[in-house]
């Protein structure tokens, strides 16, 4: 009986002013528009709360399990508890670490399963019974997009999570939503030079591409790259999502003629095809009197585990790792693994990023109102996150910063030790024009909701 | 040709996974009556059994050393395992072969799991509707892969094979191809014989001993059984048993080719249930048979030849052809008159 | 369902389930689900559920693809959004006839056979649906992102062009969001409520129950059950796909993991928990589903800590760890224990409960001396 008197006994406790008064207590769009002042979701008592929408089940679930951590951290570190984190190294000084404009931080979850309909219902409730003034999180460029529209259409600001594809910032941009994470363009454009210096210029690539719009976002960035510094592509195969065994997509490359074999997969797939290539001795072999090489152009440390020993000496890139020296890497590590014990994961680390930029914009604004908001987010210049000097560009709310290129190491020290840096890609190499072809979107205008 | 050729192995290979899962669930379904959405857990906990065992042997002495220190400020742990300390060389061997040896961990566990499951909650539903055994072991599974998934995580736990069979064969120099055109990895050539074994153990246990064939006979007649006064019951306990351990020794084998994690039953739930009925319910053998050919085709249809005339193809070709064979053998390949038709 | 049934019986039992569906915004407050997304989804599943069950319940064939009608719905409810303008109604319409056009062509195939054969047929084409919309298709259906209105669409009968207001359905005006769209939705299921009503009681109702009883005996007496069970298959393709498009509707997004064999799966699972064959019954199971993914997903540590703040510091820590197992990221296995608690001890869903709850009711106040309740029998 108990499982049945949980939520009698939570909204009891949501009403008895934990949420802040009578006001909020039916913060709906329908009763925000009756008034039709302000905007949707305006805290009105001594609380602001945040909506952290993120995989807590399905393939994705530890990676969200982790960027509810950093977002848990983040409020925290807003609320003036902790050590501060990357507070004390961000070069905005406008938190001071008593809330924001006033307001103690409070927070909301939610399950998005990895399912664009499921991420929507959850964001929904957060907007609509919970009186979240901004949502942020997800694991997936399908779901950041879904819930990305369904903020711009209710009024409030996305802040996403870790999204890789071009087209949340690019075709599918919109002027609420806001991506700190990079993208395949990025990946793309840090990748072939490090790879024409490790494996030469006359190479001959073969892509296994995960068959949905990321996968087809990298294959196009990374053909376009290493392309230009003359690699030809033998074949871009597409694989079914979740295929689990890949062997008869793997087989072909053996007499394909290619020496370089690139996996545009990411999560469980990215698992077990390079545990599966790897298996099939691919790295083993000599192609064109060359060493056959595999590329896994986005790295995951939390997923690079599931492939154990098979990652050793693999390059690819990522949003950040633990491992940078940087002050604000080093104080975020420190904070994240005195309070947890483990190192976080880049998905913890765009997350915790966001929410404190966002903290930020509302501070310097003045107000939670997301048109006010979003015009403190564009073109804000900033460092001490840990990528080094960062520019949220306004034309397509796309954080521009230096690019991780990684290798799976040779001889980790700890079971978290799997990725070292080769190189950091300097901000300059990796920007784009916001109107490139493959990336013209139109922002819309924001909304406020109300 | 040697594109054929490797495509075929590939079939043999999936095939072989396809049909052990399907075995098990064939045998619970002919026997029993039973429709098992907890046989897809029954697998995964296979592949758990080799994860912990290897834990096990992995767990370690925790030693710390102050002088160093973490990123994060906490004095830096060394680890050791156990088994090297107390065994040397012998623990070192017993870590390596962790995958096959860990067998011998899971069939008592699968019989066990098997056993409890049965006593505990199927026999209880041999007379409900279909629907009710669908719900009740779907929550089961569900209930399952929660418990792992908060023992384990969500993420795959990777197990290597043993070294002796980590890389790939040269299969193709044996008959006379240029070296490095067909290779194919030793761990999938062994899993193949393992499947091969496992098949052929079932059937001649069904086949040469006196248990054996009163199941068969269940199968074919219970209710004629019954009253021959065969205590049918306690062989069901005992089918269902071996079904579990069937389906978790395929698991465990399984894990070098697929990192485990608590969500594989489910992937694999729906493609044996698609195999079992497209082998015909209540048939062992057509279980086995379209094991090995939706394999097989599958891995055809994959080819990139294949898919630049059929774009997709190779994203249904399963249930196509189960279509096309329902729809020609009523019954599938080889399923009877009458088993699970109403 | 075979107590005694007459038209006054029956149009009381509609009222007064029409006046429960209607103050539902009301009487769910207190249990956190009198939010409008959750409502209305309350009201599209339920509709979901009983037109499956007007399969699955009145003929006993168990489909496993019906998630291929709600996807088709949904995908031709956002092409009508897209072409035609934001009016629901064409939507709707439209909708409900692709998805029969649909389903009629599925069901005439999958229907030539009986039993678990047809499970798996009709599981085959739902998958094929998925895959290829996920992969091949996604000129048609936006593949993983999912079909959504964008501003440069035709839009024919709303004039086209550029809106000023964000792309929301909207009925005359009307947007079918929050509230509004939940009366929307609504109605709707009442209206499917009622047309299902009256195939139970029809004729061609208790045709479909000869279908479960014996197919044998229906065909010895010269019928043809065929036309029958096929007039179902594609009556509750229909009601799919009308669901589909109110989800549509209500959030003008179709995304292509609604084919997957998991939202099959979840309304067989819907219909039986509640209770097949019932008229309630599947109504009941969806709103039960669909409470627990968006209410107990929800709760995380925090909340946690809230609600057992009164208890003492040593007794809340492990209450807290234990019942966070349950909740937050462990809700699936909730899910699962009551799947498995339900279907052993009410052997026929939710309805059986409340029918047994419904008889020691009576009993009690017949016999107003006797003591101690009726307990469950275990199976």
């Amino acid at each position: 009986m108990s499982l049945i008197r949980k939520p009698l006994n939570r909204r009891s406790i949501l009403r008895a002013g934990a949420m802040g008064g009578a006001a909020l207590a039916t913060p709906t769009i329908f009763t925000s528009r009756a008034w039709s002042a302000g905007y949707l979701n305006e805290p009105t008592g001594s609380e602001v709360v945040f909506g952290f929408n993120v995989p807590q089940t399905g393939a994705y679930a530890d990676e969200g399990a982790d960027e509810l951590r950093a977002y848990q951290l983040a409020v925290k570190h807003i609320n003036g508890e902790g050590d501060g984190g990357m507070l004390n190294t961000f070069t905005s000084k406008a938190l001071g670490g008593n809330g924001i404009n006033g307001k103690k931080v409070a927070y909301v979850t939610g399950d998005t399963q990895t399912k664009s309909d499921a991420a929507r219902a959850s964001a929904k409730r957060m907007i609509e019974k919970d009186g979240a003034i901004m949502i942020t999180g997800g694991s997936s460029s399908g779901v950041a997009i879904a819930v990305q529209s369904l903020c711009q259409e209710a009024g409030v600001i996305f802040m996403a999570g870790l999204t890789h594809s071009n087209d949340t910032t690019g075709k599918d941009r919109r002027a609420n939503g806001f991506r700190h994470f990079f993208n395949t363009e990025m990946t793309g454009a840090a990748l072939a030079p490090v790879l024409k210096n490790a494996f030469g210029t006359a190479r001959r690539a073969y892509h296994l591409t995960a068959d949905y719009t990321w996968g087809w976002s990298q294959e196009g960035s990374i053909k376009k790259y290493t392309e230009d510094i003359g690699w030809d592509t033998v074949a871009a195969v597409r694989t079914p999502l979740g295929a689990g065994d890949f062997s008869q997509y793997i087989t072909p490359v053996l007499n394909s003629g290619a020496d370089v074999l690139v996996l545009n997969h990411y999560g469980k797939d990215m698992v077990n095809s390079l545990t599966q290539a790897v298996q099939f001795g691919l790295r083993d072999k000599t192609v064109n009197g060359k060493q056959f090489e595999i590329v896994v152009p986005l790295f995951s440390r939390l997923m690079a585990q599931g492939a154990g020993e098979n990652i050793k000496g693999i390059f690819g890139s990522t949003n950040w790792n633990w491992s940078l020296q940087d002050e604000g890497s080093k104080a975020f590590v420190k904070s994240f693994g005195q309070e947890y014990g483990f190192p976080p994961s880049q998905a913890a680390h765009t997350t915790y990023c966001q929410a404190l930029l966002y903290a930020d914009a509302c501070q310097r604004a003045g107000t939670f109102q997301p048109c006010a908001v979003k015009d403190a987010l564009e073109d804000f210049d900033f460092d001490g996150l840990g990528n080094g000097p960062t520019l949220y560009r306004g034309a397509d709310h796309q954080c521009f910063k230096d690019v991780l290129v990684v290798k799976g190491k040779e001889a980790p020290q700890s079971q978290f030790d799997l990725l070292e840096v080769v190189e950091v890609t300097p901000r300059s190499q990796v920007e784009y024009k916001p109107d490139m072809a493959d990336v013209q979107g139109d922002l819309g205008t924001c909304n406020n909701g109300a | 040709m040697d594109v054929i050729l490797l495509q075929l192995l590939n079939g043999l290979d999936k095939g072989g996974a396809y049909a052990l899962i399907a075995l098990g669930l064939t045998l619970i379904f002919g026997t029993l009556g039973v429709v098992n959405f907890a046989h897809g857990a029954l697998f995964m906990l296979g592949a758990f059994c080799a994860v912990t065992f290897n834990k096990f042997l992995s767990l370690e002495i925790v030693t710390t050393d102050p002088t160093k220190t973490t990123a994060w400020g906490s004095p830096l742990e060394i680890r050791t395992p156990y088994i090297e300390v107390y065994f040397g060389d012998f623990g070192a061997w017993v870590l390596n072969y962790s995958v096959p040896v860990s067998i011998l961990f899971a069939i008592p566990v699968m019989l066990l799991v098997g056993f409890i499951m049965e006593r505990g909650l199927i026999k209880h539903f041999y007379n409900r509707a279909h629907a009710d055994q669908i719900l009740v072991t779907f929550g089961l599974a569900i209930v399952i892969q929660e418990v792992i998934k908060s023992m384990f995580g969500a993420n795959p736990i990777p197990q290597s094979a043993p070294e002796l069979v980590r890389g790939a064969a040269d299969v193709g120099a044996v008959f006379g191809y240029d070296p490095g055109i067909i290779v194919y990895p030793y761990w999938r050539m062994v899993y193949l014989g393992f499947a091969a074994a496992v098949i052929g153990a079932v059937f001649a246990f069904l086949q040469f001993t006196t248990f054996g064939m009163v199941v068969r006979a269940g199968m074919a007649d219970r209710d004629t059984v019954g009253l021959l006064g065969i205590n049918i019951q306690r062989r069901f306990t005992v089918v269902f048993a071996i079904a579990a351990v069937v389906a978790g020794v395929a698991g465990v084998m399984y894990t070098p080719i697929l990192p485990p994690d608590y969500h594989m039953g489910m992937d694999f739930l729906v493609l044996s249930f698609v195999v079992v009925v497209v082998g015909g319910m209540g048939s062992l053998p057509g279980a086995v048979a379209a094991g090995f050919l939706l394999g097989i085709l599958q891995s055809f249809a994959s080819m990139n030849e294949v898919k630049a005339v059929l774009p997709g193809i190779d994203q249904i070709i399963i249930y196509l052809v189960a279509v096309v064979i329902l729809l020609v053998r009523p019954r599938g390949l080889m399923g009877r008159k009458g088993v699970m038709e109403n | 369902m075979f107590t005694k049934t007459s038209p006054a019986l029956d149009l009381v039992y509609f009222l007064v389930f029409a006046a429960a569906v209607l103050t539902m915004p009301i009487w769910l407050a207190p249990i956190g689900a009198g939010y409008p997304d959750l409502l209305q989804k309350f009201a599209i599943f339920g509709l979901f559920a009983t037109g499956f069950n007007i399969l699955f319940g009145l003929t006993g064939y168990l489909s496993f693809g019906h998630a291929a009608f709600l996807g088709v719905g949904s995908y031709t409810a956002v092409w009508s959004f897209k072409l035609l303008g934001m009016n629901p109604i064409p939507a709707a319409v439209l909708a409900v006839v692709a998805s029969g056009v649909f389903a009629l062509a599925i069901g005439y195939v999958s229907l030539r056979r009986s039993g678990i054969y047809f499970s798996i047929l009709t599981l085959a084409f739902a998958q094929m649906s998925y895959n290829l919309a996920y992969s091949v298709l996604t000129p048609i259906t936006n593949g993983e992102t999912g079909l959504r209105v964008l501003e440069s669409d035709p839009r024919i009968l709303d004039g086209g062009g550029a809106t000023d207001g964000p792309l929301i359905s909207n009925l005359f005006g009307i947007e079918m969001t929050g509230y509004a769209g939940f009366y929307f939705c609504a109605v709707v299921l009442l209206i499917g409520f009622f047309i299902a009503q009256r195939i139970f009681r029809s004729p061609f109702g208790i045709m479909l129950r000869a279908v479960k009883t014996n197919q044998n005996r229906m065909t010895y007496t010269g019928l043809n059950p065929r036309p029958y069970t096929l007039a179902a298959f594609v009556i509750s393709g229909m009601y799919a796909g009308l669901a589909g498009a109110l989800m549509c509707i209500t959030d003008p997004l179709a995304g292509a993991e609604r084919m997957q064999w998991t939202a099959s799966g979840e309304v067989v699972l819907m219909t039986i928990l509640g209770g097949a064959g019932t008229l309630l019954g599947p109504i009941f199971g969806a709103a039960l589903i669909k409470y627990f993914e968006n209410i107990f997903s929800a709760f995380n540590e925090q909340t946690l800590h809230e609600i057992f703040g009164f208890l003492p510091d040593f007794l809340e820590a492990p209450v807290v760890a234990v019942s966070g197992l349950f909740v937050g990221e462990g809700w699936h296995l909730t899910l699962g224990v009551l799947f498995m608690l339900i279907v052993i001890f009410l052997p026929g869903g939710l309805m059986e409960g409340f029918a047994r709850i419904g008889r020691v009711l009576k009993r009690s106040s017949n016999k107003s001396e006797k003591s101690g309740s009726a307990t469950a029998p275990a199976e």
